[in-house]
């Protein structure tokens, strides 16, 4: 079996996790420890997939008994053939890609959904620190300095609808949330989501025509 | 006793066992529909088969390995070494006998107690030499599997190998993928690049340039162990890494200050490989390395690969695949080993991946390691 310690994945993870049908074949990019693949598996009964680029923790992935590829996610994908999961996963990864574009349409094309997920940088803590202290934006879920940020993309909620819209994904479901990396907690924003969200979560999926 | 008492569980003594079949005139037809028999394989068990015959997991060695896959003979001697994988295989360890029946069988061709051409062609009663027919990688699995029959294993719980060992867990998932459920392939190829048929084919002509080779016809008599030697040593430079030979030998001399301003070997690489060489001699037969190292050039699983099917489309039921590559393997390169993630991906199958940094070359895999037993540990009790 699939070694669990799973009862603690973060609160982003929970959400996506919720929203998949038990039983689907899901492929994790950017898997890390595996924890969302785990959950899955063992709460789900879903076959998995993962990607992660370092190597020790693609080896702890294997080690727990997950089917783990050791390797870049944006060359990794291109190998499976069209619709090869029900599910395919980007969380928090997609503001560190350098051609979103290119990389969301290889993900539509070889799942019938994406869930992608990403730092909202609307978020009003990071306009008031641009508005009032000049400075980009650095708090507790973006930790980084511009010099040493893997987040080379700067998304908002807005800016993902209105990508979807231009380039033709149905979003099928937004879930808005708010979460303290350090507790693993958080909630979903209902209201005023591109100021209030931490994060967005997006399910989509390509616009087939037949 | 002065020795501290050890609490590792060890593995009890092992006996070497034989099994033979194909007797006239049940030959078996190989690749080549020359046929072929009597066939013995050499074979070493270790842990036991359970009730449901399928905790089994086949242990492939690489070109010049042995059944003697871990532990210590009964016949041992003390301060005897134990088997080439005694780290990964026994009780706790990677490939825990605890839980898994391992059987470890020596290849068709080789001499290490199977059927191979020092052996005697019954037809003659002397040894077959060049006159036994070339195998291949698949002569050597469907050999295996005949084994793996006789013993009652019902369905392999995994296949593992490095190298050649590699190449015949390959082949096992596309001769028998109903009968696989894990496979682990390690520092291996879907087929040889030019690269390494350039060194068997230096190899071989080390060995054929001997003239005690005398085509093979040199059983009884003086053995062509100049040419067996240098084979070795070109080989063991494959098997070692720029990085390795640097690190453990640099322009370091041996037994010297000075250069001898001679031929007599002054660096400690070149007695370090005229060692390899001659410890080789004592152990191998040239004809094998020539069988051998020809079947695997001849390997080429790309195109079976891409089309093996597990019994329908339940991707429950598919082999798990784990392959696992050397950063400093330059003999089957990290790009050899993604090829092959590749082709298993287009196939649907189920596929993991790790390279694994190491500075120590294609035989990294013989060289003990916590990241590889875990990651063996991991993958085979992962298995629902």
């Amino acid at each position: 079996m699939v070694s669990p310690e799973t009862d603690n994945i973060r609160f982003d993870l929970r959400i996506i996790a919720s929203t998949i049908k038990p039983g689907s074949r899901v492929l994790d990019l950017g898997c890390g420890n595996g924890d969302l693949l785990a959950w899955l598996a063992v709460n789900k009964k879903v076959i998995g997939t993962g990607i992660e680029q370092d190597k020790k923790k693609a080896a702890a992935c294997i080690a727990r008994g997950l089917s783990v590829l050791q390797g870049d996610l944006n060359q990794e994908v291109d190998d499976y053939p069209d619709c090869s999961f029900d599910y395919v996963i980007l969380s928090q990864t997609l503001q560190q890609v350098f051609e979103p574009a290119r990389l969301l349409y290889s993900l539509a094309r070889i799942g019938r959904k994406v869930i992608v997920s990403f730092p909202n940088f609307s978020h009003y803590s990071i306009r008031l620190q641009l508005l009032l202290k000049g400075i980009a934006p650095k708090n507790d879920q973006l930790p980084y300095s511009w010099y040493d940020s893997p987040n080379i993309r700067v998304i908002t909620l807005k800016d993902f609808r209105k990508f979807a819209r231009d380039v033709g994904y149905n979003i099928l479901k937004e879930i808005a949330i708010s979460s303290d990396p350090a507790s693993n907690e958080g909630r979903i924003i209902r209201k005023f989501t591109n100021i209030r969200a931490a994060y967005g979560i997006y399910i989509i999926e390509k616009i087939r025509t037949s | 006793m002065s020795t501290p008492v050890s609490h590792q569980p060890t593995l009890q003594p092992i006996v070497k066992e034989y099994y033979t079949f194909a007797e006239p005139p049940a030959e078996i037809t190989l690749e080549s529909g020359a046929r072929l028999g009597p066939v013995t394989l050499a074979y070493e068990t270790f842990g036991n088969l359970n009730a449901a015959r399928d905790n089994a997991i086949l242990v492939a060695h690489a070109f010049s390995g042995d059944s003697h896959a871990a532990g210590h003979y009964t016949t041992d001697s003390e301060g005897e070494k134990p088997g080439w994988w005694n780290f990964m295989i026994g009780p706790g360890k990677g490939i825990d006998t605890d839980k898994y029946f391992v059987v470890c069988p020596n290849i068709l061709g080789s001499c290490m107690g199977s059927t191979g051409p020092s052996s005697i062609n019954p037809a003659t009663g002397k040894p077959y030499g060049l006159n036994f027919p070339m195998m291949t990688i698949g002569d050597i699995v469907t050999t295996q599997k005949t084994l793996v029959d006789h013993l009652g294993i019902k369905r392999l719980h995994g296949v593992i190998g490095g190298s050649v060992g590699g190449m015949q867990v390959l082949e096992w998932c596309v001769r028998y993928p109903e009968f696989v459920r894990a496979a682990v392939a390690i520092a291996t190829t879907m087929r040889h690049s030019a690269l390494a048929i350039a060194f068997n084919e230096i190899a071989r002509q080390a060995i054929m340039a001997d003239p005690n080779w005398n085509k093979g016809n040199y059983y009884g008599s003086n053995k062509p162990d100049l040419g067996l030697a240098v084979a070795r040593m070109v080989g063991h430079v494959t098997y070692l890494s720029d990085q390795a030979m640097r690190r453990k030998f640099g322009r370091k001399l041996q037994d010297k200050e000075t250069f001898s301003f001679g031929f007599d070997g002054d660096f400690q690489i070149e007695s370090y490989l005229r060692h390899q060489g001659s410890k080789f001699v004592n152990r191998f037969d040239a004809n094998s390395v020539l069988y051998i190292t020809k079947a695997s050039d001849y390997f080429d699983v790309v195109d079976r690969m891409g089309r093996i099917e597990g019994p329908g489309n339940n991707t429950r039921e598919k082999t798990k695949h784990l392959v696992i590559s050397y950063t400093s393997d330059w003999l089957y390169p990290t790009y050899q080993a993604k090829e092959l993630v590749q082709t298993l991906k287009r196939s649907g199958q189920d596929v993991s991946f790790c390279e694994i940094e190491a500075d120590c070359g294609h035989d990294a895999f013989l060289i003990p390691d916590e990241r590889l037993t875990t990651l063996i540990r991991g993958f085979f009790d992962g298995l629902s």
